[in-house]
């Protein structure tokens, strides 16, 4: 998969598979699987000859699935469309409310203009929609140098900077 | 008043950048119209009937001399000479060319303002009391706390993309001229039995077409847990607000679905796992934007003046115009005031280029370069000494803005309605002319005192026509403009949600429906009472009797006619 990961474009291991055709057996390999066919299929899975991740979207409760974060070294979110803001809440709890520190990547409509937001939330890679360059998707990340918010990202909010200065 | 430090600054300089950079993008074909409408409107940039709308955010509608007279340049030299103040205390311009929005950012941010957020599924303007700093029956200025909010509101990471708009309004004095009920988050200022001040939260108010009032969630919240109770009451909204349909996406809808006592219950127990994170509000940050909203210099003289006093015995029109349109200061010989922008024939919240100039000109000479914009659609200069009232008034006449009609019938808000608005059914503006024409004379209006006319295009009530003592919203009648009326509205501290007088009314019937219902009123009102005192006693009967008397003579008639 060709992703945005710590400041680049790069080509992983991971693929993710939105739909998995029941009928089919699974291809081989490091894959991102819905949270719904991870829990129906939880024993073969196991099974499975490469990595396992699931990819949660707004509708899925987070604090029903908490209990199995550290059995995952990636959580995908969806983003279904550009205005769907519910996996950037999901990006925040995971990192604050249950402190998970593996990788969380954001799929679907990944588009630049979103990407500042979702790094601030704590998503850390980033699939961008396949009729968009990755290269450019990659500028969205720099439009801003201050914030004035605390978020999952740990950038210093402008009130921390200005009472640095005055002490 | 606030002004912007080095991040501030950069932060609405970085925006320009990146927006200048989307629109162009968007004009190279690499955003598609798809892609690049959420990215506008999260600039305030719409398209519509004409041209774009740019929204500009005025934050809690407080204004520099040396803002104002941008907005006049970029009237001036970006649209066609005028602006509009909003019901959220902004303004709007509505005939930029798409491809100069990103210059105009650029000019806004020279005076430190912007345009974010004005529009788009994301935290709104804060708005505030127009008399925020100098009310006597203030608690505490509401002012800082707005600047509090509006930082921590600019691109939030997690509350950019919401199920809807989110209007967030703050007051801090025991009236309430902030409308504070009819917001997604309301927040009054109150003290507890302690004697300290702090937070009275409320949620789920709102306007359009399911409107409510907003819920009390906490009765006190300490001040510097004001972010995290916030940012709790997102979280849950972000996370079960719907998203399937655009007409109950509003967390009104949500507040009422799953119980106001529910809801809550989910606030604070979000609350409990952040209120103690970087979310607490240091004393020192409270401080410092406390700092910027000290009073300025008052002249400690100013109540010596004698003039006022003996203009007002002299001078009838002066008088009349004192009566209504300048109100109290809690500073000695000073006085608060209304520059009235509903004069006759003019669009109500209109002002052109070269008012606005003017009227930065005397809010230097007599206001400490201070103006205000109200929620209903009016200026106000806050600082004026009272011995300035006189050459003032006389000024302002000769900009047309000094009509003595703040709070009378004629101080209507309107929304752009179909002369300039996507949405509208029907036309407001025309409507608020036809009003003017017919209640010209201002002994009769000033006979009926404080009246609220408020008149909304279509059923997203941007005209907040639910809670005018008198609401016209706008409806679609097969092709013709019709008009519903509500009675008993009020925005106040005893917010009320208007009730249906009855069938909708043709255009041309509109001041004449207004003229029975006030002729009731003159008939049934015991003393000097209030149209609504009034209302709220005798009910709707006897004015649904009045209007539609004629139509249901009409009715009878036509039966005996046909032989019945």
């Amino acid at each position: 998969m060709r992703v945005i990961k710590a400041g680049k474009v790069v080509v992983d291991s991971w693929h993710r598979i939105a739909e998995p055709d029941p009928k089919r057996p699974l291809p081989e390999g490091d894959l991102i699987l819905p949270l719904d066919y991870w829990r129906a299929n939880g024993k073969p899975l196991a099974r499975h000859n490469g990595r396992i991740a699931v990819c949660l979207n707004g509708d899925d409760n987070l604090d029903e699935f908490a209990g199995s974060l550290d059995q995952f070294e990636l959580i995908a979110l969806e983003f279904p469309k550009f205005t769907d803001g519910r996996s950037y809440s999901h990006a925040r709890l995971l990192r604050d409310r249950y402190n998970y520190c593996g990788e969380i990547r954001a799929v679907g409509e990944v588009l630049r203009d979103q990407l500042y937001f979702m790094q601030r939330c704590g998503i850390d890679s980033f699939q961008v929609r396949d009729d968009k360059d990755p290269e450019d998707a990659l500028k969205g990340l720099s439009d801003f140098s201050v914030t004035y918010q605390t978020s999952a990202d740990g950038a210093p909010p402008v009130y921390r900077l200005r009472h640095r200065q005055q002490d | 008043m606030y002004r912007y430090d080095q991040y501030d600054q950069q932060i609405v300089n970085e925006r320009v950048a990146q927006f200048r950079d989307q629109t162009r993008r968007y004009l190279a074909g690499e955003l598609s119209e798809d892609e690049y409408r959420p990215l506008r409107l999260m600039n305030g940039l719409y398209i519509q009937r004409h041209a774009p709308m740019l929204r500009v955010s005025i934050p809690y509608g407080l204004l520099s001399s040396t803002q104002l007279r941008m907005l006049a340049h970029i009237a001036d030299h970006y649209d066609k000479g005028y602006g509009h103040f909003s019901t959220r205390q902004n303004i709007q311009f509505n005939w930029p060319k798409l491809e100069t929005v990103p210059d105009i950012l650029a000019h806004l941010a020279s005076v430190e303002m912007h345009a974010i957020q004005t529009s788009g599924n994301c935290i709104r303007n804060i708005t505030s009391d127009h008399f925020a700093g100098i009310a006597e029956d203030e608690l505490e200025d509401p002012r800082p706390y707005c600047e509090i909010i509006r930082q921590w509101s600019t691109f939030h990471p997690e509350f950019s993309f919401l199920p809807r708009k989110f209007k967030i309004a703050v007051s801090g004095s025991e009236t309430d001229r902030a409308a504070v009920q009819i917001h997604d988050i309301g927040v009054y200022l109150v003290r507890n039995d302690a004697g300290e001040v702090g937070c009275k939260i409320l949620v789920g108010g709102g306007l359009g077409r399911t409107p409510y009032l907003g819920i009390c969630i906490r009765e006190y919240l300490q001040k510097q847990h004001l972010l995290s109770y916030l940012e709790a009451i997102l979280r849950v909204y972000n996370q079960l607000g719907r998203r399937d349909n655009m007409h109950k996406a509003r967390i009104k809808i949500l507040v009422n679905a799953i119980g106001p006592d529910k809801f809550a219950d989910m606030v604070e127990a979000e609350w409990r796992r952040i209120k103690d994170s970087a979310l607490l509000l240091d004393q020192a940050e409270i401080d410092r934007v406390k700092g910027f909203f000290v009073a300025p210099a008052f002249d400690t003289t100013a109540a010596e003046d004698a003039t006022f006093a003996k203009r007002l015995v002299l001078q009838k029109d002066f008088n009349r115009w004192v009566q209504r349109n300048v109100k109290a200061h809690k500073t000695p010989g000073y006085r608060a005031v209304y520059l009235s922008l509903k004069y006759p024939g003019v669009a109500p919240g209109d002002a052109s280029a070269a008012q606005m100039r003017f009227i930065a000109d005397v809010a230097d000479k007599f206001s400490h370069s201070e103006i205000r914009v109200t929620h209903d659609q009016n200026l106000v200069l806050p600082h004026v000494r009272q011995g300035d009232l006189y050459p003032l008034w006389n000024a302002l006449k000769k900009e047309r803005l000094a009509t003595p009609n703040i709070g009378l019938l004629t101080d209507m808000i309107c929304c752009p309605g179909l002369d300039f608005c996507n949405l509208a059914n029907a036309g407001s503006i025309d409507v608020a002319g036809q009003i003017n024409d017919r209640f010209a004379e201002l002994d009769y209006l000033h006979d009926i005192g404080d009246f609220q006319i408020k008149m909304s295009g279509c059923m997203n009530a941007c005209g907040h026509h639910h809670v005018g003592h008198i609401g016209i919203l706008g409806v679609d009648k097969k092709g013709k403009e019709f008009y519903q009326l509500t009675l008993g509205g009020s925005a106040g501290n005893n917010a009320r949600l208007g009730d249906r007088l009855g069938p909708a009314v043709a255009k041309a019937d509109v001041a004449e429906t207004i003229d029975r219902i006030l002729q009731v009123y003159l008939e049934q009102r015991e003393g000097e009472e209030q149209f609504l005192d009034t209302y709220l006693r005798v009910g709707m009967e006897p004015f649904k009797n009045r209007v539609y008397a004629a139509e249901a003579e009409n009715a009878q008639r036509l039966k005996a006619v046909a032989g019945y």
